[in-house]
């Protein structure tokens, strides 16, 4: 029997004989076997996720320029002009949408690259299924009950939450700011993840300050309820302590509330400046879900999706720039995501509909920058019903990440996404 | 007893408790005049019948005051009982008492690791938060039931508590959604549960975050609504498809999950 099942059945409260291969679980939580992978790390690296929530639309977003004409055909409504898009060193076949400034910098900088093309077989077309998809690493014909970060924790930090935080990690294990814990963090039982639900939530944290809830009689019990809730949060007093050692960070970020992916990356990049141990950061940013009036009518390089894939940009920018200050930016990996890319043609109101593969951007001082794969190939004449195909399963991603960042073994990280993944050279 | 009978202030006295009981810890001079000395009258004109007493308070203005609901913190008897019976758990039925009384036993268990062990009451002015100023209900909340009554509902929500026979007591999100008046709507789904669930509402940015971070995965923007009633609706058209009833049973588990442990849910 594995373990993860194991665990899982006994937290239904189902009796099973409490053996692994013949030998006691509990005695085998202080051996070394059990811990072993906590080795893989003692490194410092960090991972971040950056969810773009609704369908990213890739083809506005990276634009392959090599095939202007039939691009432009395909989307008279909403196609950028030549001479806006943003062209990448050393790249002449991509260019990036017009608000991407700040990704433009980093990736002829030489710390950011683009996988052309992500998806899986058998794609799916519903947001709820391929967002689960996405977060869980499943099959598209399969339902998994997993994460696949919550299974990644689950082989290192086995056991979690009992007898955590330890002196080996301390931190929380993994953060999520903006939502509720993402179904990434799964683990086998508990959810491997904590969520700052809020950035408000997380400044009140820090400053000791408790929501004042009116001066009405069931507000000061509330206000009790919530003091104490702060004070039994094993993880509240180290997520205090390492944003407090922080006072100043950089002055790029826009004023709060203007640009909420940047407010929520700017306590990701103090929490890891303060020096938690915590290995993966999600971050989430919505409206991706661009079915009308994605561009302004005159003006192609405006409007929604431009503001959209700005607030990408701006974050990102100011995220690397704020972590470099700090000396941190070497520790760190990103990589977007969202469920799945949108039709190559555009539709009659002036918006594009849920479709298939779709690029993704990652990110850090020490990546591979480049762009890996094609351009997706522009029918002269494309119909609504032409999708882009898949280059790159998104699992190779993961695998990528968790063998060339994380170090895991390839036999762990094949246990982890349960199948073996292409690497990818993106660090 | 006549003697003590002839202090005014006996009569008092009981008052404040049953306020206390059924309203609020703390009574400050304005409630002492306004509630507690009337009430107090009515007890001695009628020859100290508690009925009447209890009839005037809870039938009255003050009592139903939304100013006053939701200021007591459920004992732990309150809270695991209320649950049950919110949710609608469905015990084993008389005939089979083993498996009756074990599921009541876990319940009674659970209330008991949370310091209040029915039947068994630390010594005989009762329990602690029935009379101990200045905390009052508060001594329910520490750094060790706070956890519990946390943990209690994650199980709860999740696998509930187990028996032989896959035996279960355990919260189905699906039917207890089910119950609104239109679960397709995630706003009135999420309105007409935080009425069912607490005494006091929840502010709309909150709302906002549990709508777009579970029911709809992220999505955000008025447009959005349609996803979560497509699936409601697909639960309705074709219960069979697994992977669908999966997601919505998923994301109601999340969110009732969530309401119960924020602060809200411990104020009845």
């Amino acid at each position: 029997m594995k373990r993860k099942d194991f665990i899982k059945n006994t937290m239904l409260g189902v009796a099973l004989p409490t053996f692994l291969n013949g030998i006691s679980l509990k005695a085998l939580a202080g051996t070394p076997f059990m811990h072993a992978l906590s080795g893989y790390m003692n490194d410092d690296k960090v991972l971040v996720l950056v969810q773009l929530a609704g369908g990213n639309d890739g083809i506005n977003t990276v634009i392959p320029f090599d095939q202007f004409s039939a691009y432009t055909n395909a989307r008279t409504n909403i196609a950028l002009p030549e001479n806006k898009v943003l062209r990448l060193n050393g790249f002449d076949q991509v260019a990036l949408h017009p608000s991407l400034t700040e990704l433009q910098k980093l990736f002829n900088d030489g710390r950011l690259g683009i996988v052309q093309a992500v998806s899986y077989p058998k794609p799916n077309f519903s947001h709820f299924r391929a967002t689960d998809i996405w977060m869980t690493g499943s099959d598209s014909d399969k339902v998994m009950n997993t994460g696949w970060a919550g299974r990644f924790l689950n082989e290192v930090y086995p056991q979690f939450p009992n007898n955590y935080p330890n002196a080996v990690m301390p931190d929380p294990l993994a953060i999520q700011v903006g939502s509720v814990v993402s179904s990434t963090f799964q683990g086998p039982a508990f959810s491997m993840g904590l969520a700052i639900s809020n950035p408000n939530n997380f400044y009140n944290l820090i400053e000791g300050k408790v929501n004042v809830n009116s001066n009405s009689r069931w507000g000061e019990q509330l206000d009790y309820i919530e003091e104490m809730s702060l004070k039994t949060d094993q993880y509240a007093d180290v997520i205090k302590k390492a944003a407090l050692k922080i006072t100043k960070q950089s002055d790029k970020y826009p004023a709060p509330g203007k640009n909420p992916l940047a407010d929520q990356l700017k306590i990701v990049a103090r929490l890891i400046a303060g020096g938690l141990k915590t290995k993966i950061y999600m971050v989430n940013t919505g409206s991706f879900d661009t079915h009308s009036k994605q561009t302004d009518d005159a003006d192609k390089t405006i409007g929604t999706h431009a503001n959209l894939l700005k607030r990408v940009s701006e974050a990102i920018g100011v995220f690397m720039d704020d972590l470099n200050y700090f000396q941190a930016g070497d520790r760190v990996m990103g990589m977007t995501f969202s469920e799945f890319g949108r039709r190559i043609k555009s539709n009659a109101s002036g918006g594009t509909d849920h479709g298939a593969a779709a690029p993704l951007f990652y990110f850090g001082n020490k990546v591979k920058a480049g762009v890996i794969g094609a351009n997706p190939i522009i029918p002269i004449n494309a119909t609504v019903n032409d999708n882009v195909p898949m280059q790159n399963d998104f699992r190779s991603v993961y695998a990528s990440i968790l063998q060339n960042w994380f170090s895991l073994q390839p036999s762990d990280v094949q246990n982890i996404l349960q199948k073996d993944f292409a690497m990818l050279p993106i660090v | 007893m006549n003697m003590i009978f002839a202090q005014e202030e006996v009569s008092k006295f009981i008052c404040r408790k049953l306020y206390r009981f059924f309203v609020y810890h703390n009574i400050d001079e304005a409630t002492e005049k306004n509630i507690i000395e009337p009430l107090a009258k009515t007890f001695r004109k009628n020859n100290y019948e508690i009925k009447p007493v209890l009839k005037e308070l809870l039938s009255s203005r003050h009592f139903f005051d939304t100013a006053n609901y939701g200021c007591i913190i459920k004992s732990p008897i309150d809270f695991c009982v209320g649950l049950c019976r919110e949710y609608n758990i469905q015990f084993p039925n008389n005939d089979d008492y083993v498996n009756q009384y074990a599921f009541w036993l876990n319940i009674q268990q659970t209330a008991a690791q949370m310091q209040q062990n029915l039947g068994d009451p630390p010594n005989v002015a009762g329990w602690q938060a029935y009379y101990q100023v200045p905390q009052f209900d508060k001594i329910w909340i520490n750094s060790d039931t706070l956890p519990k009554r946390n943990q209690f509902t994650d199980r709860m929500i999740n696998n509930g508590f187990g028996r032989q026979g896959n035996k279960k007591i355990v919260i189905d999100p699906i039917a207890f959604a089910q119950q609104f008046s239109n679960p397709s709507n995630p706003d009135m789904l999420i309105n007409e549960s935080i009425e069912l669930l607490y005494m006091t509402g929840l502010p709309d940015k909150e709302k906002q975050y549990l709508k777009e971070g579970i029911l709809l995965s992220g999505l955000q923007g008025m447009m959005s609504d349609h996803y979560w009633t497509d699936a409601w609706n697909k639960l309705k058209d074709k219960p069979d498809d697994v992977s669908n009833k999966k997601d919505v049973a998923n994301k109601l588990k999340k969110l009732y999950q969530y309401l119960m442990n924020l602060p809200q849910y411990q104020l009845s």
